[in-house]
């Protein structure tokens, strides 16, 4: 791995000859507006057992150009020009039934969604065996052993019992693994792994990359690696082709890409790559508007419980997590799913009544609320969600979603709603021309400036920020940080951020609670949780962050 | 708030990923290839069907403008006519013109499909909300009463009804909307407990929204597009079983024209007067396929 292969002439080593070569390929959809070209001229070679990541943006046209090497583009796509050589055979043009021969033995697929990717009727075992009976791969004996093989090789525990199960009684880290064993099963010369890691936890994400890496060395396979975290792609790949827009910015070793990147593109890229970029080292400066005196929020020994199918006894979602949260300042709450962080941001913001415990929000007990009282404490914390696609009402305009709040308290007459409305869009830099428009047309990254919009309107003192920039690319993830510090700073606001993502509250927090199952194992001031993590799961969350392999060698 | 202003312009940069098509359908394109593209876009089956409609919306309102025969005076030693030049599609038994018949029949009908899907839709959403809203016991309650009514054959419900309110196009029409109650219930609490689980509704909560007015602004706008598409499907299907129960001799009472029993009338002359049954079960199809046809695009122009 550490070991990157040097690229040369593709005629100088016969031996070297390449898994796959794309030679100008272009590739485009037909919409409602026409033809669309979104791939255009790309070229890259995959060499025997290298990694190659293709990273981008959403809708970069990576993902396309996966799925046109392996002839699985959607109804109304089209290769339009290039070719795609495997082995040195040009595939272009080839019928499905030709495909389906190579497909599974030559070129395999990891897909990103392993929720989705398996059929959640037929047993783990008899998903692995369609694959190895499809391609006529010895007798059923042969092929139940040989499934009980690769189950055991992607580290399954208890693999025959696994074989057994059905999708839905396995993980989302377990399912993914059982995708790499049908995808390794007959042993292909290309593995095309799509975002494998996208769905799944950090911790998850580092273990099912270290597999396929490992199986790649053992077997020789070559690997294109789709992925959108640079992060990952200068951890694991020998060569990194950059896109944005269909077209390739810039393509080379990873090392030279991410030393001396030659596109703006690619530098921006780094810039923001919260795992990458440039990691602040020190302290967060503290902004003059923190009031040290007082506590924003205070939760003391919050217990949360949820009955599970009506039966008494109850799962504890959260198990006694106590933190407070200083006027002006940012806290994290960092975990995995399941970790009970968002149902501890819930209880917050009051859409949950405790099991036990006490949470203070600006002096207000939070837990004693009902019906009016709690209607009027919305003014004091307002909740941004992760998704802006689902948290805009489609039917409503922009105007409409951020005036609604005001409509609720106080109503103030027209002219004065529509001055409040035009300033805070202002003020979270969006235009005015975006008023009338509905949600879907407007980007990601201007949809979550809405929801930001629509959650200050009522001047409140605490945000609480749910992943709210995990659904969004590197670079309006950045933007978008980069606002919330600036009416930090403007507004004396208290956030309150939950997060998956350790590289991005490193950046932003000034404190930190770590929760693993329900219970807070570590937390206090982020710089010594990270320098001196107090527990042994704190220290792999933080190994577990992409991008430090090639960052530590610079 | 001059200084917090700028903060805002300077974080500008990412408007450039605005869809491009945003700018397309606001720009001024010209017009005559904004005709093309609406041209282009058209599909003949749906235009027919809603010509389809209109004509037999026209006939329901202005039967007079298409016929100068009655449809319930019969002329002496005229019956059984094959169609003509005098009487397009022929006579009945009492010497009745039949496209007379036909097109007056058109507003016996859609007046009660009409009526049958008012029913349906209005009684059915209203329960349908209610127990999406309410949830915990009244939900069950109102749901179980649904599935009981789900679990009697429909033409089955609708003729008791009619045996119960008495015989008449209205009962009928009464009838044959009670049966769909159902459906229209059951999808109607589905769309409400889908948006309910949204963000975008909790988001409504947490910024202060009472529940009537979360309801008014959020919920039932975002629910009732597919329950409006299903009422003009439930058109088609009232347009039908109308029909059978008039055919069976429980909607209209004889010399009305109304299409089920016009077939029902000719049933007895089909060795010599074809075309009784067959012009009014072809129209009757028609108008179905017409119905399902226009809702289809409905349910379309929704995803």
């Amino acid at each position: 791995m550490t070991t990157a292969i040097n690229i040369k002439p593709a005629s100088a080593d016969v031996a070297n000859l390449p898994v796959l070569e794309i030679g100008n390929l272009a590739v485009g959809y037909r919409g409602n507006e026409g033809f669309q070209r979104v791939v255009h001229d790309v070229s890259l070679l995959v060499r025997p057992g290298e990694v190659v990541a293709l990273v981008g943006e959403s809708g970069s046209g990576k993902t396309t150009t996966a799925q046109a090497v392996i002839g699985l583009l959607a109804e109304n796509g089209r290769l339009e020009a290039g070719t795609v050589r495997l082995n040195g055979t040009d595939i272009v043009g080839w019928s499905q039934k030709q495909l389906d021969a190579i497909r599974g033995s030559k070129i395999s697929l990891i897909p990103q969604d392993p929720t989705t990717s398996l059929n959640p009727v037929k047993t783990i075992g008899a998903q692995v065996a369609e694959v190895l009976q499809i391609h006529r791969k010895g007798s059923r004996a042969e092929i139940d052993a040989r499934v009980i093989e690769l189950l055991t090789r992607v580290g399954l525990s208890q693999p025959e019992l696994r074989a057994r199960q059905y999708p839905h009684e396995l993980s989302g880290g377990m399912r993914q693994r059982v995708l790499i064993a049908i995808a390794i099963a007959l042993r292909p010369a290309l593995i095309i792994a799509d975002e494998p890691t996208s769905a799944l936890d950090v911790t998850v994400q580092k273990r099912i990359l270290d597999l396929i890496d490992e199986l790649r060395r053992e077997y020789g396979t070559a690997v294109l690696l789709v992925t959108h975290d640079l992060g990952v792609a200068a951890d694991r790949a020998n060569h990194i082709v950059v896109l944005k827009g269909g077209r390739i910015q810039e393509q080379g070793a990873t090392a030279e890409v991410l030393a001396k990147p030659r596109s703006d593109y690619t530098r921006k890229l780094l810039a923001d790559a919260p795992s990458l970029g440039k990691t602040r080292s020190v302290p967060r400066s503290v902004s003059p508007r923190i009031d040290r005196r007082g506590d924003a929020i205070v939760v003391e020994n919050l217990v949360q419980d949820f009955a599970i199918g009506g039966r008494r006894d109850a799962f504890r979602a959260v198990d006694g997590v106590s933190f407070t949260v200083q006027r002006g300042a940012t806290h994290a709450i960092v975990g995995e799913s399941g970790s009970g962080k968002t149902t501890t941001a819930r209880s917050i913001v009051g859409f949950q009544k405790p099991t036990a415990g006490r949470i203070l929000v600006d002096g207000i007990d939070v837990t004693t609320l009902r019906r009016e009282s709690l209607r009027w404490f919305r003014k004091t914390i307002q909740l941004v969600y992760q998704n802006p696609f689902a948290s805009l009402d489609p039917r409503q305009t922009i105007f409409q979603i951020v005036e609604e709040p005001l409509l609720n308290f106080d109503p103030l007459p027209r002219e004065d709603r529509a001055r409040k409305v035009q300033a805070i869009l202002d003020r979270v830099g969006l235009p005015s021309s975006v008023l009338a428009r509905k949600p879907h047309a407007l980007s990601g990254g201007q949809r979550q400036r809405v929801a930001i919009a629509r959650a200050l309107v009522l001047d409140p003192q605490v945000l609480v920020l749910d992943e709210a920039v995990s659904a969004l690319d590197v670079t309006v993830q950045a933007q978008i940080l980069a606002l919330l510090d600036e009416l930090q700073q403007a507004l004396g606001l208290t956030y309150l951020f939950i997060s998956h993502d350790l590289a991005v509250v490193r950046q932003i927090s000034d404190t930190v609670s770590v929760l693993h199952n329900g219970r807070q194992v570590d937390g206090g001031p982020v710089e010594d949780v990270f320098q001196r993590p107090g527990s042994a799961y704190t220290r792999e969350l933080i190994s577990a962050i992409p991008g430090q392999h090639n960052v530590n060698l610079n | 708030m001059t200084s917090l202003n700028t903060i805002g312009r300077s974080l500008l940069r990412d408007d450039a990923d605005i869809p491009a098509s945003t700018f397309r359908a606001s720009g001024h394109a010209p017009s005559d290839a904004r005709w093309l593209k609406t041209l282009r876009g058209v599909q003949p089956g749906l235009v027919l069907s809603w010509s389809i409609m209109a004509v037999v919306v026209l006939w329901a309102l202005f039967p007079q403008w298409f016929t100068s025969y009655s449809a319930t005076v019969g002329v002496a030693r005229q019956q059984l006519r094959a169609p003509s030049a005098e009487h397009w599609l022929g006579t009945d038994v009492l010497g009745r013109d039949l496209l007379a018949r036909i097109i007056y029949g058109a507003g016996n009908s859609l007046s009660g499909a009409l009526v049958a899907v008012g029913v349906g839709l209005v009684v059915g959403t209203t329960l349908g909300i209610i127990a999406g809203s309410a949830r915990g016991r009244i939900d069950s309650a109102i749901m179980r009463g649904v599935d009981v009514l789900l679990s009697i054959p429909q033409l089955l419900l609708s003729l008791s009804i009619v045996i119960l309110l008495g015989f008449g196009i209205v009962n009928a029409a009464i009838a044959v909307g009670i049966t769909s109650i159902a459906s229209f219930a059951r999808l109607a609490r589905s769309e409400v407990v889908r948006v309910r689980a949204s963000d975008y509704v909790e988001a409504a909560f947490g910024s202060g929204g009472t529940f009537s007015r979360v309801l008014l602004r959020h919920i039932l706008p975002n629910s009732l597009t597919s329950v409006i598409a299903f009422a003009a499907l439930q058109l088609g299907w009232a347009i039908l079983t109308i029909s059978t129960l008039g055919f069976l001799g429980y909607g209209a009472p004889p010399p009305t024209p109304e299409w089920g029993l016009l077939i029902a009338e000719g049933r007895n002359y089909l060795a010599r007067a074809w075309w009784l049954t067959m012009v009014p079960g072809i129209v009757v199809i028609v108008v179905v396929l017409s119905a399902n046809r226009i809702s289809q695009s409905f349910g379309k122009a929704k995803a």
